[in-house]
């Protein structure tokens, strides 16, 4: 397995600059996610890495050869590359084990090499080898693709939206089997997807494309709690965003007087919270009474500093609930809150901070 | 597979979704409408057959094992071998480079490699036989025949290409597949139903193929069953050479049913097509377009240059010479036209229900019922309108010499051409889009007009035209089964030209070429639209 790096890349279709200097190095056995909206060039840039299209300027290394360049071009077959496209693609004229060894010489293709160890390493029973792929679910399909990309051993292993047409529940199962013959394997690998928490699940590093450039790269932690931009923010996350100003360390917004990282500037910003940070508490005391039939039990006590609001609407997910509330400056803001302790639309609330907020200058 | 029959198939059981076309059953009309389009084509067939039983076994015998008709049998399938895969490699090449690669005038190519289609076969030899006598041999033969009959592959072949899923081939070379492995291993593979498909036609074509060879002096079994009904005018002794042709069609078909196997049609992914890869050809680009230019010149412009030639030339240049009245054109315009018209109407109709069948409820009858309106293609336009012509003195006498009748027999002739383009069309409309609009409303009927027509309308399309050029092109059972006093362009120039009257036979010619050419336009523009929605996305 070879780290990837990629320098300065660019690459236009017509009058259209769809990449623009993009920088990333991958480092051997390291899964690392590409994350964009739609339309941002993230298929382009695998696309360019597979060798199925030419760049216009910058390099791609794998390992230590030079793949792709302003005057270098490897073809796609002799780059050592796993591709798992879209929809899986398995060649529908032949068995899932002829799909399997189809990148290997002869030799071992008739002895159908390391088959029965790529099905089990992909998570599917043996008895599917002689199956025609019609036959399979579009999971199946899409593991018996990783297996076929796994099996000739490549230097890197890309992954374009391989889960995209799946359903929800066989996503979150086939991402797992996914992810793990790709660590039991020790591949590097991209993965490119339009699905943030695809992104932040699946890969130890995510980085963003953004219109062509890539704006961010970071832990999956890091982009969530700290991205680049408000707009990152929303993409990557539900967010509550206010406006505020911060003296001397200490913000003001529509929620009160918050904490802020260490060495944020004075001046106007944009505060990012995420709705999982903001605790909803009953009016305490006599002021509780009132309301106390409408707010479902278990609700804690305001504490001191809390700002009060009304339930708006309430949309309930079982596990948690998303709550929205109007606060009495007519802020608008969803808060996370888990499912035992939801309000009921109308009930007056009291939101607390908890942690940081994340401030932007304006 | 699509989830909807998963969900549906995985309802009663856990076990993996079966295919399809399994968990549905086709109405009963859809089946006695295709029984009785199977019907009518068996029965030309089966009324020659029981007239070749008419003799004995000992007369068929000395009738039969003769040094004639060894040299007929050596020579039709030396012809159609040779034919066959001139079609095969012709065809596939020339789809592959349009389809596939950055040749310069794509477009251009892509018209021209059809429009010979539009030509029929004894124009073109006429044309051939006129620039040089030396072509009429084997060797002219081959030529003359594959330039008429390679479209047939090319077009079957072209469509597969754009309709492959372009992923398939990425990832055969993401695999480490050179472009050549690439082809052989991932491409040809899935282009295998289509291309057999087209060799199968262009065989069948070739079999029952009768002016050109005649023009050619290229004895088979069909200019020899037309020498035998004309010297005798013996319907059994032309009949039991006929039933050697049909066995060779058999053996044909049945070579075609090992080698396609269980092909797989329908597309495995469920999401919408990218626009395929094109290779960059380099220098030898200007080698493949040498090579394009010398098959439109050989194919097209050999036969409309001698067309041109005749035209320009007066009636006493020709060995007899013959003037021609503008009444006579018209007349035999018209007569062509409405023919042709009603044979491409009644063809495709009667192709649809067992092209639906085919597509959808797909199983080990309706694939007998395929094969059985196949086996009208190897039945030589002459032996069916022989058979039609005793029929109809025997038993539907009103119909005798008819119009109706005639079309009928085109519709005979034709319903295999028809089906193949009809069945490709009703796969483009994939069930599962059938169901979306099931479960938004719509009936049976609203969903064929709204769903099913749009996506598979051009290719129906595609189908009728064929049918049109060929019904107008049609030589043999035009010929023999007309009513009296109708003159068609197609029996006009042929019997301007064997009174050698070339010059007389040239306006007719323009004429037919002319309208077959417009008709085939017409294909492009409908079969062009797809190629364009197909290389337009992503």
């Amino acid at each position: 397995m070879a780290e990837v790096r990629i320098e300065r890349l660019s690459k236009r279709f017509g009058t259209h600059q769809v990449l623009r200097g993009v920088d990333l190095s991958v480092a051997s056995g390291r899964l690392v996610a590409i994350l964009g909206p739609s339309g941002s060039g993230k298929t382009t840039l695998l696309r360019l890495l597979c060798g199925f299209e030419r760049l216009d300027e910058g390099a791609i290394w794998i390992g230590d050869t030079l793949m792709s360049g302003p005057s270098v071009h490897v073809p796609s077959e002799r780059r050592r590359i796993g591709y798992v496209p879209q929809e899986g693609a398995l060649f529908p004229h032949l068995s899932v084990a002829d799909n399997i060894v189809f990148g290997l010489p002869r030799a071992l293709r008739q002895t159908r090499h390391r088959v029965a160890e790529l099905l089990e390493l992909v998570g599917l029973p043996q008895s599917y080898a002689a199956r025609p792929p019609q036959e399979l679910s579009g999971g199946q399909q899409q593991r018996v693709a990783l297996a076929r990309a796994l099996a000739p051993a490549p230097a890197l292993v890309l992954l374009d939206e391989p889960f995209s047409s799946l359903d929800a529940a066989l996503r979150i199962e086939t991402r797992q089997a996914v992810a793990q013959a790709l660590t039991f394997a020790g591949a590097t690998a991209l993965l490119v997807t339009h699905d943030q928490s695809e992104a932040l699940s699946m890969g130890s590093e995510v980085a963003v494309l953004w219109d062509g450039q890539l704006i961010q790269v970071a832990s999956p932690a890091t982009l969530y709690r700290h991205p680049v931009n408000p707009e990152l923010a929303s993409f990557v996350g539900e967010a509550v965003l206010l406006a505020g100003i911060v003296e001397q360390g200490q913000l003001t917004c529509a929620l009160g007087r918050l904490d802020v990282e260490p060495g944020t500037r004075d001046g106007v910003v944009e505060v990012l919270l995420r709705p999982e940070q903001i605790r909803l508490q009953s009016a305490g005391g006599a002021q509780g009474a009132a309301t106390a039939g409408s707010v479902a039990a278990g609700m804690p006590d305001a504490v001191p500093g809390a700002v009060p609001g009304v339930v708006q609407q309430v949309t309930y997910y079982g596990h948690d609930a998303s709550v929205r509330i109007r606060l009495a400056n007519d802020v608008m803001l969803n808060a996370r809150v888990p499912g035992h302790r939801c309000p009921v639309p109308g009930a007056t609330v009291y939101c607390s901070v908890e942690g940081n907020a994340v401030t932007y200058a304006r | 597979m699509d989830d909807g029959i998963i969900a549906v198939a995985a309802g009663s059981a856990t076990a993996p979704a079966l295919p399809q076309a399994t968990a549905r059953k086709a109405p009963l009309g859809l089946w006695a409408a295709a029984v009785l389009a199977a019907l009518l084509v068996l029965l030309p067939l089966g009324f020659t057959v029981f007239q070749a039983s008419t003799f004995g076994f000992d007369d068929a015998f000395d009738l039969l094992v003769r040094p004639l008709v060894g040299e007929l049998l050596v020579n039709t399938l030396k012809i159609t071998v040779a034919t066959t895969l001139a079609a095969a490699v012709i065809g596939t090449a020339a789809a592959w480079f349009v389809e596939r690669t950055q040749l310069p005038g794509r477009r251009l190519w892509s018209v021209l490699v059809v429009v010979p289609l539009a030509i029929p076969p004894f124009v073109t030899s006429f044309a051939w036989v006129s620039l040089s006598l030396s072509l009429q041999d084997f060797a002219g033969a081959t030529l003359v025949v594959t330039s008429a009959y390679y479209p047939l592959v090319y077009l079957p072949v072209a469509a597969a290409l754009r309709g492959m899923d372009p992923a398939l081939e990425e990832t055969s070379r993401a695999l480490g597949c050179g472009p050549w492995a690439c082809f052989f291993r991932v491409v040809l593979p899935q282009l295998r139903p289509a291309l057999l498909g087209g060799m199968l036609l262009v065989a069948l074509g070739v079999l029952a193929e009768f002016g050109a060879f005649t023009l050619l002096r290229f004895r088979t079994f069909t200019t020899e069953i037309y020498a035998e009904y004309r010297t005798s005018f013996d319907g059994a002794g032309a009949s039991l050479l006929a039933c050697v042709l049909i066995v060779l069609c058999l053996i044909c078909l049945a070579a075609e049913f090992r080698v396609r196997g269980a092909a797989r049609y329908e597309r495995l992914d469920r999401g919408t097509r990218r626009a395929a890869l094109h290779y960059r050809l380099g220098w030898a680009r200007w080698l493949i377009v040498a090579g394009f230019a010398a098959l439109a010149l050989a194919t097209l412009g050999v036969p409309l240059g001698m067309i041109v030639f005749w035209l320009t030339q007066h009636a006493q240049a020709a060995v007899t010479p013959v003037s021609v009245s503008f009444e006579a054109l018209t007349d035999a315009t018209l007569a062509s036209i409405g023919l042709g018209l009603a044979g491409a109407a009644l063809t495709t109709l009667l192709a649809l229900p067992l092209g639906f069948l085919l597509a959808r409820y797909s199983n080990r009858f309706a694939t007998a019922l395929e094969r059985t309106v196949f086996i009208a293609q190897g039945v030589p336009g002459i032996v069916i309108a022989l058979a039609i012509v005793s029929l109809a003195v025997h038993a539907l006498r009103p119909l005798y010499q008819s119009a109706e009748l005639l079309v009928v027999a085109y519709a005979i002739m034709f319903l295999p051409l028809a089906l193949v383009s009809v069945r490709a069309a009703l796969l483009q409309a994939q069930p599962r889009l059938e169901d979306t609009a099931r479960v938004l409303g719509l009936n049976g009927l609203q969903v064929a007009w709204r769903v099913v027509l749009p996506l598979a309308g051009p290719g129906l399309g595609a189908a009728a035209a064929m049918v049109f050029i060929a019904t107008v092109t049609e030589l043999t059972t035009t010929l023999l089964l007309s009513p009296i006093g109708t003159r068609t362009l197609a029996t006009q120039i042929w019997v301007d030209t064997s009174a050698l009257a070339f010059a007389a036979a040239a306006p007719f010619a323009a004429l037919l070429v002319a309208i077959s050419l417009a008709s085939t336009w017409l294909l492009m523009s409908l079969l062009g639209k797809s190629a364009v929605l197909g290389s337009h996305q992503g």
